[in-house]
């Protein structure tokens, strides 16, 4: 019957058209592996960059990062349902235990969570500790409060309330934060805590560090932290903050660097180390490294080369992409620390760069 | 009472209910005027044969979330179709006496679920085992959303059609399952296609079960076993982004998404105007 | 007529026209086989669902009993997690659309099923269908960049001044937050309520209506006394699958809610539903109770749909199933 067939031969060109637009997609580029990676919203800027410029250096490979925040990447990471995480906030003790095997850190770049706020008219302000611990807590509710006045003179305040932004997902952003707040404040300490997710006192979510930039930067009377790269990108402005020595320092390559000056004389062998609040006249109290995790046991031979190979690229040429995008570089003495650290990641047994 | 007093009701409550209907239909012409504004003055041809590109440059595009959408939808409905579509010959020619009136409950029941709990679902059954992100498992969790309605429609359209045709071909003889084959599912097969691109048109817009089975990926996929991206999953990456770039293309992805989900209607529509006449 | 006295069980085949060839019987088997296992996937997929999640949610059950759902924190560097500030926010959220939409959905479909001059049905029918095809992540979009900013500037000023005595109306005004998120849930699920309701309204048998305009009712009082008093139930089952619909939307919530899990009196503060929390968090919960709390949430939000469906379907059937008494 001709009515049948027509029914048949169209569902077969339906299926033969979405077949061949399935395998086009993959054939023409059957050649390449893809590495999967999910993690930090704060380094994604750059780590985009990287992909994107490393696939240059080396096509056979391609990097797909989603960033999803710290949380998603340690979460992700620990399921092994991708081949690297990426987070800001250091996996705790009781994370690396649960894990199913060894993880690493590979700390990649420097950079800065600043206080970003949208004021019409843009007036420049400046932050001490307690204030922002305050603002944050909840305590301290309209812009005009006269603590925030005392600390910059002469500057117009208009008679608003604070729209406090946080995260909604789970960030290593926020630990970055809440780990400096709790070293500035003993009540936030107790109230709140440390971790990539907190029960936060006040304030809207955002979800990544684009979630909480978008939404400062289009609701006026906002604050929120975010990292350095996405205030100014957006023409978000990326206020002083006072620090241990009392001096107050912008945020900025110069000063993020100058804040892991003590750390990376002594740098612990896992890397992980928090850089809040550090000693230093010219440091910038809120500044982080920021974490590749990735397996030192890799189950994969090619997978582990391409990763390891991509990582001795990133601490080494990837490291001149940084200051575009407003990143600070790995100290050298870090730079060699991490070398040898890529070395003990190996696949059955024998490290995977000594082949190099 | 007053007649004129009736009459005065009547011609209030004709005024607020054709009121309500202005109303209702108010926000759609505001939301597609917009879409259709800001959407048209972004898409150009970049937008449909280019890549995403790094962070905060402006330009690139949806290349790789368009084809996702397409390759996650046929992924889906070879999973769904053949289901749905067996199921609901089940549901409107068995005499069984309680699975079919099971099977009919639950397929109502899954119509209704929100499709986030389906995409817990698909990571739990899907992503977990493989250990890895694909887009298989997007098209597992998508197929799941369709089944209800192909099944539905199907088992409807299939009962509709006329027994007389059955018994003719009965009588000469053809066995049973060639005639549901030959027969009866090509009679009902305006209906069918209706229901199939109803499915495909709902399917094509959901966001939730995708965030954590298919993923998202900036370049294209490799196989179905890879992290795909998808239309509805990159505009909303870019709607919560401080890029203005960003934005401009998360409006005309939602164009194009709106125009693919209206011609699957508007396919719909056509099909069924022709064929469908001689069964209702 | 064909006698129907085959096998109680499978197809409905005439006793006297069995399939004479082998080949066909053994077809026959198959093709039953094959799609009763279809029916049965279905089932599988079901209880799959509710097995899979009821395990993966069992250590939150364990840890957290009955308290999950009065508790109202949601603190994951504690471990403690509550639902009550979810439950509250998915409720208030679909209340608030409902409140909005029932009396235009309704409205709406009285018109077109029963009020409107018949040129007019087509076009606008088919407007409103055009909205119920719009995905949730577009409605976000529109919500974000156009909603939302207009509330922050335009609305909740207004209101704020006008009625800030009330609780529900006081605050800063953010532009997110419940009040957005109720507006545009009722924009979302008013198009099911009408497609529905009209489905509902057209089941009410014309002699019903004839028999009130003999009488020389007007219009509406046609539709006020025969039409709208039968089918009462079934439009309580379209607003019942609205309210549905409300409770499961996720990504167009998600972009306008302000994402605080916490209990406010006010419309103008942050919120967030069940289905909003399972989108941010899951796939970065850090540890296993986290992820377990999530899942428990997600159980929570199924149970829920799953009656509220259940029990619009059975009042949409109730006037669908009187109509076919009266016709025969």
């Amino acid at each position: 019957m001709k009515g049948v067939q027509g029914l048949y031969k169209r569902l077969g060109v339906i299926v033969a058209v979405l077949v061949l637009a399935v395998g086009h997609a993959g054939g023409s580029v059957s050649a390449q592996m893809l590495m999967n990676g999910a993690g930090a919203t704060f380094p994604y800027p750059i780590y985009s960059k990287w992909f994107d410029e490393y696939t240059k250096v080396d096509p056979s490979v391609r990097f797909n990062y989603q960033s999803i925040g710290s949380g998603g990447g340690i979460r992700q990471i620990m399921e092994r349902t991708v081949d690297f995480g990426a987070s800001d906030g250091p996996m705790t003790d009781e994370q690396l235990k649960q894990a199913p095997a060894e993880l690493i850190h590979i700390p990649t770049v420097l950079g800065a969570d600043v206080a970003t706020y949208n004021l019409p008219g843009n007036p420049k302000l400046r932050f001490t500790p307690d204030l922002l611990a305050d603002i944050f807590l909840g305590k301290i509710t309209k812009w005009n409060d006269p603590r925030i006045a005392e600390v910059n003179p002469g500057v117009a305040l208009p008679n608003q309330p604070i729209i406090v932004v946080h995260r909604s997902d789970g960030s290593g952003t926020t630990y970055i934060w809440v780990d400096y707040l709790s070293k500035v404040s003993k009540e936030w300490e107790q109230k709140v805590g440390r971790g990539t997710s907190v029960n936060w006192p006040v304030g809207l979510g955002g979800k990544g560090n684009e979630g909480v930039s978008g939404q400062v930067k289009s609701t006026p009377g906002a604050i929120g932290y975010v990292e350095l790269a996405y205030a100014i990108k957006n023409n978000l402005p990326a206020p002083m903050v006072r620090n241990q020595a009392g001096k107050f320092v912008q945020p900025s390559i110069q000063s993020t660097t100058a804040a892991a000056a003590g750390a990376a004389k002594n740098m612990p062998s896992d890397f992980r180390v928090s850089l809040t609040n550090p000693p230093g006249d010219d440091a910038y109290p809120i500044a982080s490294f920021t974490w590749l995790l990735v397996y030192k046991n890799q189950s994969d031979q090619a997978k582990g080369q391409a990763l390891v190979k991509f990582l001795r690229w990133a601490i080494h040429d990837g490291q001149k992409y940084t200051s575009d995008l407003l990143y600070a570089p790995l100290p050298s003495q870090v730079v060699s620390q991490i070398e040898a650290k890529l070395k003990q990641i190996t696949y059955q047994g024998k490290p995977l760069l000594a082949a190099q | 009472m007053r007649a004129g007093f009736r009459r005065g009701v009547n011609t209030v409550m004709e005024s607020l209910t054709a009121f309500a209907a202005l109303l209702v239909v108010l926000p759609l012409i505001l939301i597609l005027g917009f879409l259709v504004y800001q959407g048209a003055s972004a898409v150009n041809l970049d937008f449909f044969t280019q890549l995403p590109k790094p962070v905060g440059e402006p330009g690139g595009g949806m290349a790789n979330a368009i084809v996702g959408t397409l390759t996650l939808i046929g992924l889906a409905s070879c999973l769904g179709l053949p289901l749905g579509i067996l199921g609901g010959i089940y549901l409107a020619e068995s005499r069984d006496r309680r699975l079919p009136w099971m099977v009919r409950f639950l397929a109502d029941v899954l119509n209704g679920v929100p499709s986030i709990v389906i995409g817990i679902f698909a990571y739990t059954i899907v992503v977990l085992p493989m250990r890895r992100f694909s887009a298989l498992a997007g098209g597992f969790a998508l197929a799941v959303i369709m089944l209800p309605i192909v099944l539905r429609t199907t088992e409807e359209l299939v009962r509709l059609v006329p027994a007389s045709l059955r018994e003719a071909a009965l009588a000469l003889g053809i066995p049973e399952w060639k005639v549901i084959l030959r027969v009866v599912l090509p009679t009902a097969r305006a209906g069918i296609i209706t229901g199939v691109m109803v499915s495909v048109a709902r399917i094509a817009g959901e966001t939730a079960p995708l965030l954590f089975t298919a993923f998202g990926n900036r370049f294209w996929h490799q196989g179905l076993l890879q992290p795909i991206a998808a239309l509805p999953l990159q505009i909303f990456a870019y709607a919560i982004a401080p890029y203005d770039d960003w934005h401009r293309q998360a409006w005309a992805g939602a164009l194009v998404l709106i125009m693919m989900i209206f011609l699957s209607s508007l396919v719909a529509r056509i099909v069924t105007r022709g064929r469908y006449s001689g069964l209702r | 007529m064909v006698q129907e006295g085959g096998a109680a069980e499978g197809l409905s085949l005439p006793r006297f026209a069995p399939s004479t060839r082998k080949m066909g019987r053994w077809g026959d088997h198959l093709f039953r086989l094959l799609i009763r296992a279809s029916a049965l996937a279905l089932l599988l997929i079901v209880s799959g669902m509710v097995v899979v999640m009821a395990m993966a949610a069992f250590p939150s059950i364990k840890a957290f009993g009955w308290r999950f759902l009065f508790t109202s924190t949601w603190d994951p560097v504690a471990q403690h997690f509550g639902a009550l500030p979810l439950v509250y926010g998915t409720i208030v959220s679909s209340l608030l659309a409902l409140l909005i939409a029932v009396p235009l959905g309704i409205g709406a479909a009285v018109f077109l099923s029963e009020l409107a001059p018949p040129w007019i049905r087509p076009p606008i029918s088919f407007l409103i269908e055009l909205l119920a095809a719009i995905p949730s992540v577009v409605y976000g979009l529109w919500g974000i960049f156009v909603l939302a900013p207009w509330l922050r500037t335009q609305v909740q000023p207004a209101l704020g001044s006008a009625l800030g005595f009330l609780p529900l109306f006081q605050g800063p005004p953010y532009g997110v937050g419940m009040l957005a998120a109720g507006l545009i849930l009722a924009i979302m699920v008013v198009p099911f309520i009408i497609a529905v309701s009209r489905e509902v309204l057209l089941a009410v048998p014309d002699t019903q209506r004839e028999a009130a305009l003999a009488l020389g009712a007007t219009r509406w009082e046609t539709t006020r006394l025969a039409v709208l008093r039968y089918a009462r139930s079934g439009l309580i089952g379209a607003v019942l699958l609205g309210l549905g619909r409300a409770l499961g939307e996720t990504m167009a919530v998600t972009m306008v809610i302000g994402n605080r899990a916490e209990i406010s009196a006010s419309l103008f503060a942050p919120g967030y539903t069940m289905a909003s929390l399972i989108a941010n968090e899951f796939t970065e919960a850090t540890s296993n109770l986290y992820l377990s709390a999530l899942v428990e949430v997600g159980l929570l939000l199924f149970g829920v749909t799953v009656i509220v469906n259940a029990l619009a379907r059975l009042l949409v059937w109730s006037v669908g199933g009187a109509v076919k008494e009266v016709r025969e």
